[in-house]
């Protein structure tokens, strides 16, 4: 691979749509950009098309239109092996009939590289990921965590500068998957390499990634860094895919810039922000994060908005308290409160009165 | 414990055992729920396993035992060949006249019984010309006997008579019920107890020919069949040494005028190797004497030398010579037939079952469906369309003449040689080959090549270096499968096989249904075996058995 490709694009799809059976489209109108060395997670419900995009990355899959390049090169007509992109399978996909040493040897030896420098990439891919007591072990003789590292080391091994990895933790318990996120992180930043990593776990794609690729339908719903995709989903499936959210279904009564009015079924009106929504009379889905929900007046600004509610359940989580609510009309309402001295510990059947930030308060498309 | 004032510390000591006790039926009780399970589960498999012992496992053993038995010669010749076993044949000397007294007696009741001619054929396969040679045999042993008959019956016309015999031998009472009663109603033979201590051999001799007339056909009056010449035999045996004026029974003046034409001295009777040598010159042969020597014994190695192209003589194993050599060359081509076959069966299975386990589930449902469609259509049929295809006037023949490869008068010869056993046994053993690798193939996950080819391999390495090992499980169990059946294969060699493409199967059925050999026969299929579970041990060996799988 040259050095010659620019560094804010190195992957790049381009219009790229994928049919299998000449009827739906899989993958619609699918544009992507990756600098180099950026971690992007795509991250999405069954079936929208994840694997289908890492699949046309590393060539086992041709795009029925579109142009994907890889450092400014189209990589459309070239064939797998000489894409040179390192690839983690979601079952690890190790050679049963090798041995650990033999599966990290493979790719090196397929470049034809020299006995010594074999063994010694071998080695220090294995020592990178703590493995180099298990060479000689064959890949049923490991662990589920082990095996997985095994597998990062051979798709490290070759120094590729692109790293796919689909769902590569899905198999593993919850202690391991947080270790093995830390570490796979650690790894591709310290090897400054480029990472497309799938998952539908919205926790692994928030802790790990630079940026994430919210997938559905086979359309990228939002593209941006995890932060910005929690804070400001720039539509209601974003805010419902990740995180907890609340949503209040209505009607936009009056634009003020960076302000809006939502009445809402029951008459009432809230004060939101507007991100999706067109003009007066629109319908919308509000939504706001349950720990953005205040019910002490004291904290709210001044003329904002009330809503009525009823207090349906209260449970206590330890660190926090989680409160369930009857709002106009729903009766999932959350919200979180942080369990500190002072703070109020509400009893079901309760009424009060909550309100937010206009800015905590989103006004999203109606679907 | 009825005893109510019993102390406490009685009470106690009770209760240690009575827990204990407990314990055990408790152990018992779980034992008995646990075996009657295991019953339930053998009653279930019991009809399969009763099926398999009678008609797999006991088989093979009786097929074991055949390949050795060899009682026929003893069974038959129970006296002589006791006799034979001091025989020296080393010293070129023809044996005595004991053991060729001994041989009429034994061949005299095996010609009564019609076992005679059943052990020339077992001698046959030794040394060919002892089936007719026993054959003939059988009317001598009567000549033999004739030179005692035929001085009594100048005597008197009743020695040669059912009746007087009867007379003479039997008790008073069992004579009068057995002159009339057929064999199965008349109790066994009484004999005259006077009689009994006066002509003791010839007593002996008489009754065990009653005893052959009430086994060989109970409905045969008893007063109607003159006695064997044995018993004649017997009696100048007695005659000669017995002085019979006292006796005053029935038949007493034929016995007194018999007693004294015998210590007259006047009969000539022949030794009984002279009636052997009358009967057929090869009781005069040293070389037939040492056959039956050597085949005397219950269990004989001689079907095994036999199947081995060698042969048993008096002084041990040796080979045959060249041109009778055949079983050294059937086996070694059997096995290099089967292998070849095997080994076709693999170039042409693997992209079959590599197709059938990568194509599309509706394609490979179709390809699948070709796969088994031999197994609808009769073996028979299938081989006979490999003859219709391949004779000097079939279809490919045709073709190929029609094209103009070939000239008319150089047709290729196809059939009836080890070409068209190849063809047509690759063809028929083929699924045998395909199903196995292709449950193998379908769990090999696509993910395994994919994984080769991102980390840089070509289509022919990822193939090579990783598909490839992943499925030779498959052609393992592939190939035991087919060189198996191969080597015990019987029809298709048969039918196209002509002289040069038969299977060693084919000799073995031969000599079941034709030469009635059954122990040449059994001992073949024992090599066989033998070397099925050679081979198999030596595949374990080299490649692992537990590397050999039909799935999963
Ligand atoms: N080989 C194929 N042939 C036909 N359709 C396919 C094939 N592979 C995937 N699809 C379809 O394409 C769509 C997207 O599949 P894809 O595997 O990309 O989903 P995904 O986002 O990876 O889902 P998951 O999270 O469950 O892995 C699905 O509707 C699937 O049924
Ligand atoms: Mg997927």
């Amino acid at each position: 691979m040259s050095q010659t490709g620019q560094n804010d694009a190195f992957v790049e799809f381009e219009r790229v749509q994928k049919s299998y059976d000449g009827e739906t489209l899989v993958v619609k109108d699918l544009n992507l950009t990756l600098p180099k060395g950026e971690f992007l997670t795509m991250l999405g419900p069954s079936g929208s098309g994840k694997t289908t995009c890492l699949m046309m990355l590393a060539g086992f899959e041709t795009a029925t239109y579109g142009d994907i390049r890889l450092d400014g090169v189209s990589i459309n007509h070239i064939p797998p092996h000489k894409r040179g992109i390192g690839m983690v399978f979601q079952n690890y996909a190790l050679f049963p009939h090798m041995t650990i040493a033999e599966n990290l040897s493979f790719p090196l030896e397929v470049r034809k590289m020299g006995k010594s420098e074999r063994e010694a990439k071998v080695k220090r891919a294995l020592d990178m990921v703590e493995m180099g007591a298990f060479g000689g072990r064959r890949p049923a003789q490991l662990s589920g965590g082990q095996q997985q590292r095994v597998a990062l080391a051979r798709a490290l091994v070759f120094e590729p500068e692109l790293v796919l990895m689909d769902e590569p933790l899905g198999a593993l318990d919850k202690q391991l998957r947080e270790k093995m996120q830390f570490e796979i992180t650690r790894l591709a930043h310290d090897l400054g390499i480029t990472t497309v990593y799938v998952t539908h776990d919205q926790t692994e794609a928030l802790t790990m990634s630079d940026r994430v690729a919210v997938f559905n339908d086979g359309r990228i719903q939002q593209l941006a860094p995890p932060d910005e995709l929690y804070e400001t989903p720039s539509n209601s499936f974003v805010a419902q895919f990740i995180g907890e959210n609340n949503t209040l279904e209505g009607t936009v009564k009056e634009m003020s810039g960076e302000t809006c009015l939502v009445e809402l079924a029951n008459g009432a009106v809230i004060d939101a922000k507007p991100i999706n929504v067109s003009g007066i009379g629109d319908k919308t889905r509000v939504s706001i994060r349950p720990e953005r929900v205040e019910f002490n007046k004291d904290r709210l600004q001044e003329g904002a908005h009330l809503l009525k509610a009823e207090v349906k359940e209260f449970i206590y989580m330890g660190d926090m308290f989680r409160t369930r609510l009857s709002v106009a009309g729903n009766d999932d309402f959350i919200i979180k409160s942080r369990n500190a001295p002072d703070q109020t510990r509400l009893k079901p059947g309760e009424m009060i009165e909550i309100g937010w930030l206009p800015d905590d308060c989103r006004a999203l498309d109606a679907h | 414990m009825t005893d109510v004032q019993m102390p406490a510390g009685d009470q106690a000591q009770q209760d240690g055992p009575m827990l204990a006790a407990d314990g055990t039926t408790l152990k018992r009780s779980l034992a008995r729920s646990l075996r009657r399970r295991k019953i339930q589960a053998l009653m279930l498999i019991a009809p399969l396993l009763l099926f398999v012992l009678l008609t797999f496992v006991a088989p093979i053993f009786d097929m074991l035992y055949r390949s050795v038995e060899n009682s026929i010669v003893s069974n038959t010749m129970p006296r002589s060949t006791t006799l034979l076993k001091d025989w020296d044949s080393a010293t070129g000397e023809l044996p005595g006249e004991d053991v060729y007294e001994a041989a009429f007696y034994d061949l005299f009741l095996a010609k009564e019984r019609k076992d005679h001619t059943k052990l020339g054929t077992r001698l046959n396969y030794e040394r060919t010309g002892l089936s007719s040679m026993f054959r003939q045999s059988g009317r001598g042993m009567d000549k033999i006997a004739d030179a005692y008959l035929d001085p009594l019956k100048d005597l008197d016309k009743d020695w040669d008579e059912a009746e007087p015999w009867l007379d003479l031998m039997g008790d008073a009472d069992w004579v009068a019920i057995a002159k009339d009663a057929r064999a199965e109603e008349a109790p066994n033979f009484v004999p005259n107890a006077e009689i009994v201590t006066l002509l003791p051999n010839t007593v002996e001799a008489y009754a065990e020919f009653q005893t052959f007339l009430k086994e060989e056909d109970p409905r045969k009056r008893l007063g109607r069949e003159e006695p064997w010449g044995l018993v004649h035999i017997a009696l100048f045996n007695d005659l000669e040494q017995t002085d019979v004026s006292a006796y005053s029974g029935p038949g007493a003046d034929r016995l007194a005028e018999a007693s004294q034409l015998v210590q007259s001295g006047t009969v000539d009777i022949p030794t009984f190797a002279m009636g052997f040598a009358d009967a057929h010159d090869g009781w005069v042969n040293i070389e037939i004497w040492r056959t039956i020597q050597t085949y005397s014994p219950k269990a004989t190695t001689g079907y095994f030398l036999n199947a081995v192209d060698m042969k048993l003589t008096p002084d041990g194993a040796e080979f045959r010579p060249e041109k009778e050599r055949v079983y050294g060359l059937l086996f070694s081509r059997t096995i290099y037939m089967s292998l070849v076959i095997t080994f076709s069966c693999i170039l042409l299975a693997y992209p079959v079952a590599y197709l059938l386990s990568n194509l599309p589930l509706r394609q490979a449902n179709l390809l699948m469906i070709l796969v088994l469609l031999p197994f609808w259509t009769s073996l028979l049929v299938r081989t006979s369309a490999w003859k219709v295809m391949l004779q000097q006037q079939g279809v490919i023949n045709e073709v190929l003449v029609w094209m103009g490869l070939i000239a008319d008068d150089n047709r290729l010869a196809l059939i009836n040689n080890q070409l068209g056993t190849i063809i047509a046994m690759t063809h028929i053993l083929l699924p045998f080959m395909i199903l196995p690798m292709f449950s193998v193939m379908s769990t090999i996950p696509p993910s395994y090549v994919r994984a080769a080819k991102s980390l840089g391999a070509n289509n022919w390495t990822a193939f090579w270096r990783v598909y490839f090992p992943q499925s030779v499980p498959g052609i393992g169990a592939g190939s035991i499968l087919v060189f198996i059946m191969a080597i015990g294969y019987y029809i298709t060699p048969a039918i196209v096989g002509g002289n040069t493409g038969t299977f060693i199967s084919n000799r073995i059925a031969y000599h079941i249904s034709s030469s009635l050999n059954w122990g040449l026969g059994a001992a073949l299929g024992a090599i066989l075996l033998a070397a099925v579970l050679l081979l198999y041990w030596a595949y374990d060996r080299i490649v692992g058995i537990d590397n050999v799988k039909l799935g999963g």
